[in-house]
């Protein structure tokens, strides 16, 4: 693996590129292309990516699975939980409009969360189904 | 706090297991917890689906708008005695399957993957509730991906290691009926530019004759058929059911195929309609002859099994052909008939599916060989086997007895005795596959596992009898499932006329 310094120097100035972009996507899907599924993907690419150069149980050590376990089960409780936040304040089920006290800051809000939501999921769950492909060979 | 989800019922039908599937992720330390979750997650599910149909029998349809988006752009969930009678059996199947989960789940599944079990149980009963619940034809295929996925999980997570083929042979299957419904829905949309099921129906008429709307439902008949597995479609059920653990199974058996045909009535009454499916095209003579044809082999089959969950699933793929008949039948009466067999399989396959579970807890197998003397053994597991498989039969007093006594008459209602005829003759080979295993687990001399093997523990007894009871009791008071049964079924059939 020491032998590949191209690979290592130029995967180390890519990697917080792409998660940079990836929170770009995130965070600027509402306003143009993106959302929390391009985004999450990105962002599990780029992990991958340096798992790819750096190893497997470095890239374990920085994003442990059981972090990701949890974190791909809260992106969908958030999903769901602005829903029921939603019905706790009267509206129905994913109807932003309840959320602010005004209708437009309420979407915005709403799909903000949501699809923070969908990324956080997304990219964990990539990693997870990268983790268990990866980590077969070494008899896990 | 109430109050204000009150009008929010159908919504959290679907949300309450959706919820409580990560929480089970984020809880895994704490198997105990996880299981108590989701138990309180199915019973006020249940407590939701019976406050639903009292609203739907006293007020009629209700339609909730998701995201407060109105009904033809935005996604509805529509509720009336048909889906709310479908909801009913699906939540209250889990809510007794899952205190029996509890111990069978700690004996049959390695104590890591435990929480992961329940989680995909949750969602699978997410999808299941939300493919009934919805009002939208593209949310259909949502769910029943949802519920999809989460099966092929759960089955691959039995110790026999057949489990694995057997999840990976359903996926196989399952993803091609899926993209055939897909596909179908695809070409509905094609045709009228719209998803929501009233919409569809309500632009259907205007274009009856166009080839792609036949070909549409021949999609859709293909896929859904492959999921509620219709005969010829139904060669993944056998392994699926046979390997899975016996929560699994007791779960899928009893609700995933009823889902399945609730789809179909759906999209062949309410939105292609009935005019289009039995008279322009020849849905009703196609199910008829496939139901004759799995009420027969599916029996036949089931006779010569070794393994006594393959030989109920056999048996399954023999009730659906019950449950068709009465669809290709297209009269009040023949739909009442599946409806009700809907209600009446479940709790029968149900049954005894977590009878066969309580025999595995002690015996560790299911082949019938193992089983040699296991009645004396354990007479109170076998008892619940054997008043099931009466049941099964359709011996008078059970619930099996109601429903094809409504068959038959159906049958002969359009004078077509050879129907009621092969229907009495199904119960005949009934007769001969439960009687097979009665003779040898009740009167053959004890294997070696028999011997050792004690009575199952109370966990596992009192929810498998709660659903025996429920056999008896439905068998004899049959007001409420025929009086809902026929209300829904009258429902489905406005169209007919």
């Amino acid at each position: 693996m020491l032998h590949h310094t191209v690979l290592r120097v130029v995967a180390k100035l890519l990697v917080p590129v792409i998660l940079l972009f990836a929170f770009y996507v995130q965070f600027h899907g509402d306003y143009s292309p993106g959302g929390g599924f391009q985004a999450g993907v990105i962002f599990a690419a780029g992990i991958i990516l340096y798992a790819l150069i750096f190893g497997l149980d470095d890239t374990m050590q920085a994003v442990p699975p059981g972090v990701l376990k949890i974190l791909s089960a809260s992106g969908v409780l958030l999903y769901a939980g602005v829903g029921i936040e939603t019905l706790l304040l009267g509206g129905n089920y994913l109807d932003y409009d309840f959320l602010a006290h005004e209708p437009t800051h309420g979407q915005h809000l709403g799909i903000f969360l949501v699809e923070l939501g969908v990324g956080v999921t997304v990219a964990s769950t990539m990693l997870l189904l990268y983790y268990a492909f990866a980590g077969r060979e070494q008899g896990q | 706090m109430l109050s204000v989800l009150a009008n929010d019922l159908p919504a959290l039908q679907v949300v309450v297991p959706l919820v409580s599937a990560p929480l089970c992720l984020i809880l895994a330390r704490w198997p105990r917890i996880v299981w108590l979750l989701c138990l309180a997650a199915s019973w006020t599910s249940l407590a939701i689906a019976i406050e639903l149909l009292d609203q739907v029998l006293s007020g009629g349809t209700i339609s909730y708008a998701m995201g407060g988006w109105a009904a033809p752009w935005g996604i509805e969930y529509r509720i009336d005695a048909v889906n709310a009678y479908v909801i009913l059996i699906v939540t209250g199947i889990a809510s007794v399957v899952m205190p029996y989960a509890n111990q069978s789940v700690a004996k049959e599944i390695p104590a890591d993957r435990v929480p992961l079990f329940y989680a995909l149980l949750m969602l699978c009963l997410t999808g299941l509730l939300g493919m009934t619940i919805t009002g939208d034809a593209f949310n259909v295929f949502v769910f029943l991906e949802i519920s999809s996925l989460s099966m092929y999980g759960l089955i691959s997570m039995g110790r026999d290691r057949r489990a694995l083929t057997s999840a990976f042979q359903y996926l196989v299957m399952g993803t091609i009926g899926g993209t055939f419904i897909l596909v179908g829905i695809g070409f509905l949309y094609v045709v009228t530019g719209t998803l929501n099921m009233a919409d569809l129906a309500m632009r259907l008429p205007e274009v009856t004759q166009l080839r792609t709307l036949h070909t549409g439902f021949a999609f859709l008949v293909v896929g859904i058929g492959l999921k509620l597995a219709m005969f010829p479609l139904h060669l993944w059920l056998p392994n699926a059911y046979a390997y899975a653990p016996s929560t699994a199974t007791a779960f899928i058996a009893a609700t995933a195929t009823k889902v399945a045909v609730y789809a179909l009535l759906r999209f062949v009454f309410t939105v292609i309609g009935p005019v289009i499916a039995y008279q322009d095209l020849p849905f009703g003579e196609i199910a008829k002859v496939l139901a004759v044809l799995g009420l027969v082999t599916g029996s036949f089959v089931a006779i010569f099994q070794e393994n006594v969950k393959r030989m109920l699933a056999y048996s399954s793929v023999a009730q659906i052909g019950y449950i068709l008949l009465g669809i290709g039948l297209a009269t009040v009466m023949g739909l009442t008939a599946s409806m009700l067999h809907l209600f009446n399989h479940a709790l029968i396959k149900g049954a005894l599916f977590m009878a066969v579970g309580c025999l595995f807890y002690r015996t560790r197998s299911v082949r019938l060989d193992d089983l040699r003397g296991i009645g004396r053994k354990m007479p109170w597991s076998f008892g619940a086997f054997v008043i099931a498989g009466l049941s099964l039969i359709g011996v008078p007093l059970t619930a099996g007895f109601v429903s094809k006594w409504y068959l038959v008459q159906a049958s002969l209602e359009v004078g077509q005795w050879p129907l009621a005829v092969l229907v009495l003759g199904g119960s005949l080979l009934a007769i001969i596959y439960i009687w097979r295993v009665v003779e040898i687990a009740w009167f053959g001399s004890p294997s070696t596992r028999a011997a050792e093997a004690t009575e199952a523990p109370l966990g596992l007894l009192i929810p498998t009898w709660i659903l025996v009871l429920a056999n008896l009791y439905f068998g004899t008071h049959t007001g409420l499932t025929v009086g809902v049964a026929n209300l829904a079924a009258r429902t489905l059939a406005e169209g007919l006329r």
